[in-house]
C-alpha cells in the first residue's frame, strides 16, 4: 500500500524528522534564553536596576513568544512515538518511556507553572520570588533538555538493557542516567542553546545600536478614557492603558542605547561560553562517535575506505552512496587522525569495511547511512561554529578596546548572525540522526521495524496538515519576534498590549 | 494490588485531574464567544484562566508520558488505533496554544478574531474529541496479536462515541462557566451572563452524560464489572450534577464549581473502573484485550517510576495549588489594565 508512491514508513520518518526539527528550533533557543532572562533579572534584583528591569521585560516578551510555540512542538514530539512507531514504543518502553516520563515530572509541570507565576505575578509575588520564578523556569527548560537527551542517547547508544521477547528490558537505571554519550550531548546542546539565545541578543541589539542615537522618545499624550468597543478605529492599544500608569502626555526619556550595551555585553559573555562550550564538547563528541557509532563517524567523514597510519580530513567531497566513492575529494593531510585521536596518526574503518562488519553481524541489508547529507551538514555546522567563535573573538577585542558600539561592519555582521546557530543545529540534528540510520536504536531495531502499521494515506493527511500548521507557526514567530524586537524598548503598544500584569478585585493588586 | 495496578490507577488519576482542570479552561474557551460582548469582557474571560492554563496542559502529556513508560503496548496500540482523532487533537492543541501568545501581539481587531477562532476551534475540538477516545476505550479497539492494531479507519464514530463527545464538550462548557462564577468580580454583568450559561449547558449536559451512561449500560457493558460499591462512582457523579442545579439557583458558587468539577472526575474515574483490569480491551476476542498484567512494563521500570512519582507528584501538586492560590483573586472587566493570556 502506498501514497503518491510512498510507504507509511517514508511518511512516518519524513512526518518525524521534519516536526522534529521544527521543535529542535525552538527548544534550545528557549532553553538559552531562559538562561539569558534570568541573568538580567538577577542583575536588575542584585543592583537594583532599572535598565536590567526593562531588559528583562523587553526579552521577556520575546521569549514568551517563542516559548508558546515550543511547549506546543514538543507535545506533538511525545504522542508521535506511540502514534507513528508503535514498534518503537514497544521495544524501548520499559527503558525509553522512563526519561520521558521523568521530563513531565521534574520539567514541564515546573516550566508552565513557574512560567505564569513569573510573568503574571510580577505585581503580586515579592521580588525574589519573581526572580527565584525565572530560574525555575530555566531550570525547567534545562533538565528537560537533559532527560530528552538522555532518551535519545539510549538510541544511539544503547547501555544498561537486556533483550527479553523483542523487548528492551531496563537492567540498570544508573547506567541509562549516565550514559556518556548522553552527557556529552546534553552540554553540547545546552552550550548550543545559549549560543542561539546569546546571538539573538547580540543581533537584536546591533539593530537598535546601530540606528544610532534615539535617546529620547515622545510618547504621544493618550486620553484617560478611550471608549472601547469591538471594532472601529477609536480602539487603539492606548484606551486599554492603565490610567495613572504612565502620566499621559509626559515625555519619557529613555536612552535605548545604553539598555543595548548593556545587552550587548551579557549576550557576548553568554555568546563565549556557549561557543568555547559547544565547540569543545563537539570535539569529544566526533572522538566518541568513532569509538561507538564508527559507521556514522565514517560517514561525516567520508572515509569509504579504511585508513592506516595517517587520516586525511576532507575539507570539500562529492560522496555517492550509489557508487560507493567519493566522486571529488580535496583533503589536508593528518588533520583526521589529530581530530580523531589528538594525535598525527591513526586509522579509520571505512565505510565499506564497516558494512561487511556489520552485514556479518546482523545479516544481510544495507547498513550505509546517506553519506552526502551527513558530510556536509557535519561541515556546515562545523564551518558554523567557527564563525561563531570569530565573531565572538572579534566582539571580546571591540569590547577590550571600549570600540563595541563604533564598529559599524561589526554591528551589520551581527545582525545576521542570529541565524547561524539555527543552521548550525539543524545541522547537527542532520548529522546525528541521519548518520545513525538504517538504525532506531543501534545495533538493536532497525527503523523499518519500528513503525506503526498504519495506512500510508492517514500518514499523509496529517503530514501535510502538520506541516501547513508548521509552517504558519514558524512564518508567526519570525515575523512576531522581529517585529517585537526591531520596535525597540518603549513603543507605546508594545507596552500596554504586550502582557501588561492582572488586574484583579481590589486587595492586594 | 501490584505495581501495575498502581500505575494503572495513577494515569486514570492524571486522566481525571486533566479534564478536571483542562475542562474549565476549554469551557471557558468556549464560552468566551458566546458570554463577551466587548473586547475588555473577552480579555478579563481570557484573564481568568491566563496563568493557570499551560500547567493544566502539562496533566495530559503526564498521562501520555507514564502510559508510554508504564504499558508501551498500550500506548502503542490505543494511539496507533485512533491515529487521526490524536492528530486532530494535537492540531487544536497547537493552535490553541500559540493563540494564547499571539492574539496580544498585535493590536489589529481582524488579527484578535482570528486567534479567538483558534482558540475557540482549539478547545472545541479536544472538548469534543476527548470525549470520543474515551468511548472508544471503553468499546475497545481491533487489537490482534501482541497489540499490533489490526483495524482501518472506520467506525471509530458511532453513536455511542458521539454522544461521549458530546457530553464531555457539554460538561466542560458547564465546568467552565462554573469557573467563571468563581473567578469573575460578582458586579460585573459577565458575571450573570455565566449563570445562565451555566444552567442552560450544564442541562444540556445533563441530558448528554445520562444518554451517554444509559448506551454504556445496555450496549457497551459499561458497569458489567462493577462490583455494588463500584456503583457508587455514576451514582455520585449523577448527585452532583443534580447538585450542581441546586447550587446555581441558590448562588453557591463554589459548590456549583465543585459539584461541576466532581461530575467530571466521577465520569472519568467511571471510564477507568469500567476499564480495569483491562487497559484496552479488543473487539477482536477476549483473548486479544491488553491488561494491566500483559501491557506493563518490566517491574524494575514500574518501581522506578513508583519512586520518582511519589517524589515529584506531591512536589508538582503543591506549586500547582499555590499558583492557584496566587492568583485567587477575582478578575474585573472594567479595570484599567487588562491581563493577557501567554
Amino acid at each position: 500500500m502506498d501514497a503518491l508512491g510512498f510507504t507509511a514508513l517514508d511518511l512516518s520518518r519524513f512526518q518525524f524528522a521534519t516536526t522534529n526539527i521544527f521543535h529542535f528550533f525552538f527548544v534550545p533557543f528557549t532553553v538559552g534564553l531562559a538562561i539569558t532572562i534570568a541573568v538580567f533579572q538577577t542583575l536588575a534584583y542584585a543592583r537594583q536596576s532599572q535598565l536590567y528591569e526593562d531588559l528583562t521585560k523587553f526579552f521577556g516578551h520575546l521569549f514568551l513568544i517563542n516559548f508558546a510555540v515550543g511547549v506546543v512542538t514538543g507535545i506533538v514530539q511525545e504522542f508521535q512515538f506511540g502514534m507513528n512507531w508503535a514498534g518503537f514504543s514497544n521495544f524501548v518502553g520499559n527503558i525509553f518511556g522512563v526519561p520521558l516520563a521523568l521530563e513531565v515530572l521534574m520539567a514541564f509541570f515546573l516550566e508552565s507553572t513557574f512560567l505564569g507565576l513569573w510573568w503574571f505575578g510580577r505585581d503580586r509575588l515579592p521580588k525574589w520570588a519573581n526572580l527565584a520564578s525565572i530560574w525555575l523556569v530555566a531550570v525547567g527548560s534545562t533538565i528537560s533538555a537533559f532527560w530528552i537527551i538522555i532518551a535519545n542517547a539510549w538510541m544511539q547508544h544503547p547501555v544498561g538493557f537486556e533483550v527479553v521477547n523483542g523487548q528492551a528490558l531496563m537492567t540498570s537505571f544508573w547506567a541509562v542516567m549516565t550514559n556518556p554519550k548522553g552527557w556529552s550531548w546534553f552540554f553540547h546542546i545546552w552550550f548550543a542553546g545559549l549560543t542561539i539565545a546569546a546571538f539573538f541578543v547580540l543581533g537584536v541589539s546591533a539593530y537598535h545600536l546601530r540606528r544610532g542615537e534615539r535617546t529620547v522618545r515622545t510618547h504621544t499624550p493618550r486620553p484617560q478614557q478611550t471608549p472601547l468597543t469591538t471594532r472601529g478605529p477609536q480602539h487603539n492599544a492606548q484606551g486599554l492603558r492603565q490610567a495613572g500608569d504612565d502620566q499621559a502626555g509626559r515625555q519619557q526619556h529613555a536612552s535605548e542605547r545604553g539598555h543595548f550595551l548593556a545587552a550587548m555585553k551579557v549576550g557576548l559573555v553568554i555568546a563565549a561560553i556557549g561557543t568555547f562550550g559547544v565547540i569543545a564538547v563537539g570535539h569529544l563528541q566526533g572522538q566518541s562517535a568513532r569509538r561507538d557509532q564508527p559507521m556514522k563517524f565514517a560517514a561525516f567523514e567520508a572515509i569509504w575506505d579504511t585508513t592506516t597510519g595517517q587520516t586525511p580530513e576532507s575539507l570539500i567531497a562529492l560522496p555517492s552512496n550509489r557508487e560507493g566513492r567519493n566522486l571529488f575529494n580535496l583533503e589536508i593531510p593528518y588533520v583526521g587522525s589529530i581530530l580523531a585521536y589528538n594525535r598525527p596518526t591513526g586509522g579509520v574503518t571505512g565505510l565499506h569495511d564497516l558494512q561487511k562488519e556489520y552485514q556479518a553481524k546482523y545479516g544481510p541489508g544495507n547498513y550505509i547511512p546517506p553519506v552526502w547529507p551527513v558530510y556536509w551538514a557535519f561541515r556546515i555546522m562545523v564551518g558554523c561554529g567557527l564563525l561563531m567563535l570569530g565573531m565572538v573573538v572579534w566582539g571580546l577585542w571591540l569590547w577590550r578596546k571600549g570600540r563595541l558600539t563604533g564598529a559599524p561592519l561589526y554591528l551589520t555582521g551581527l545582525l545576521f548572525m542570529p541565524l547561524i546557530p539555527h543552521i548550525a543545529n539543524f545541522s547537527g540534528f542532520i548529522t546525528t540522526e541521519m548518520g545513525r540510520q538504517p538504525w532506531i536504536v543501534q545495533g538493536q531495531l532497525l527503523t523499518a521495524n519500528a513503525v506503526s502499521p498504519l495506512a500510508p494515506g492517514v500518514v499523509l493527511v496529517s503530514l501535510v496538515s502538520f506541516w501547513i500548521v508548521y509552517l504558519l507557526l514558524i512564518g508567526l514567530d519570525v515575523f512576531l519576534l522581529t517585529r517585537t524586537a526591531t520596535a525597540g524598548l518603549h513603543r507605546p503598544d508594545v507596552e500596554a498590549e504586550g502582557l501588561p500584569a492582572p488586574r484583579y478585585d481590589g486587595g492586594e493588586a | 494490588m501490584t505495581l501495575a495496578d498502581l500505575w494503572f490507577w495513577i494515569i486514570a488519576v492524571s486522566f481525571t485531574i486533566y479534564f478536571f482542570l483542562e475542562g474549565f479552561d476549554f469551557g471557558v474557551d468556549l464560552l468566551r464567544p458566546l458570554l463577551a460582548r466587548n473586547e475588555r469582557e473577552r480579555k478579563a474571560m481570557i484573564g481568568t484562566i491566563g496563568p493557570f492554563w499551560d500547567g493544566n496542559e502539562v496533566w495530559v502529556i503526564l498521562a501520555a508520558g507514564t502510559i508510554f513508560a508504564t504499558f508501551p503496548l498500550w500506548y502503542g496500540a490505543l494511539l496507533t488505533g485512533i491515529y487521526p482523532i490524536f492528530a486532530l487533537i494535537l492540531l487544536a492543541l497547537i493552535g490553541r496554544g500559540v493563540a494564547f501568545e499571539f492574539r496580544s501581539q498585535i493590536d489589529r481587531p481582524g488579527w484578535r478574531v482570528f486567534w479567538d477562532v483558534t482558540s475557540f476551534v482549539g478547545s472545541l475540538i479536544p472538548a469534543f474529541f476527548w470525549g470520543v477516545v474515551m468511548a472508544n476505550l471503553v468499546r475497545g479497539l481491533p487489537i490482534g496479536t501482541a497489540g499490533k492494531f489490526q483495524g482501518s479507519l472506520r467506525d471509530y464514530f458511532d453513536l455511542f462515541s458521539l454522544l461521549g463527545g458530546a457530553a464531555t464538550l457539554l460538561l466542560f462548557m458547564l465546568h467552565g462557566a462554573t469557573f467563571l462564577l468563581l473567578r469573575l468580580h460578582k458586579g460585573d454583568e459577565l458575571h450573570a451572563r455565566a449563570r445562565q450559561a451555566a444552567l442552560f449547558w450544564g442541562f444540556l449536559a445533563t441530558v448528554a452524560t445520562l444518554a451517554f451512561v444509559y448506551l454504556g449500560y445496555v450496549r457497551e457493558g459499561l458497569f458489567q464489572n462493577f462490583g455494588l460499591a463500584s456503583w457508587l462512582f455514576p451514582v455520585a457523579a449523577a448527585i452532583t450534577l443534580g447538585s450542581i442545579w441546586v447550587a446555581l439557583t441558590r448562588k453557591w458558587d463554589g459548590l456549583a464549581f465543585l459539584a461541576s468539577g466532581l461530575t467530571v472526575a466521577f465520569s472519568t474515574l467511571t471510564v477507568f473502573l469500567g476499564l480495569f483490569p483491562r487497559v484496552l480491551p479488543s473487539t477482536l476476542g477476549q483473548q486479544f484485550d491488553l491488561t494491566v498484567q500483559n501491557a506493563a512494563s518490566q517491574p524494575y521500570t514500574l518501581r522506578l517510576m513508583t519512586i520518582v512519582g511519589v517524589i515529584f507528584l506531591p512536589l508538582i501538586i503543591g506549586y500547582q495549588v499555590w499558583n492557584y492560590y496566587v492568583f485567587r483573586q477575582r478578575v474585573r472587566v472594567d479595570a484599567g489594565r487588562l491581563e493577557e493570556g501567554y
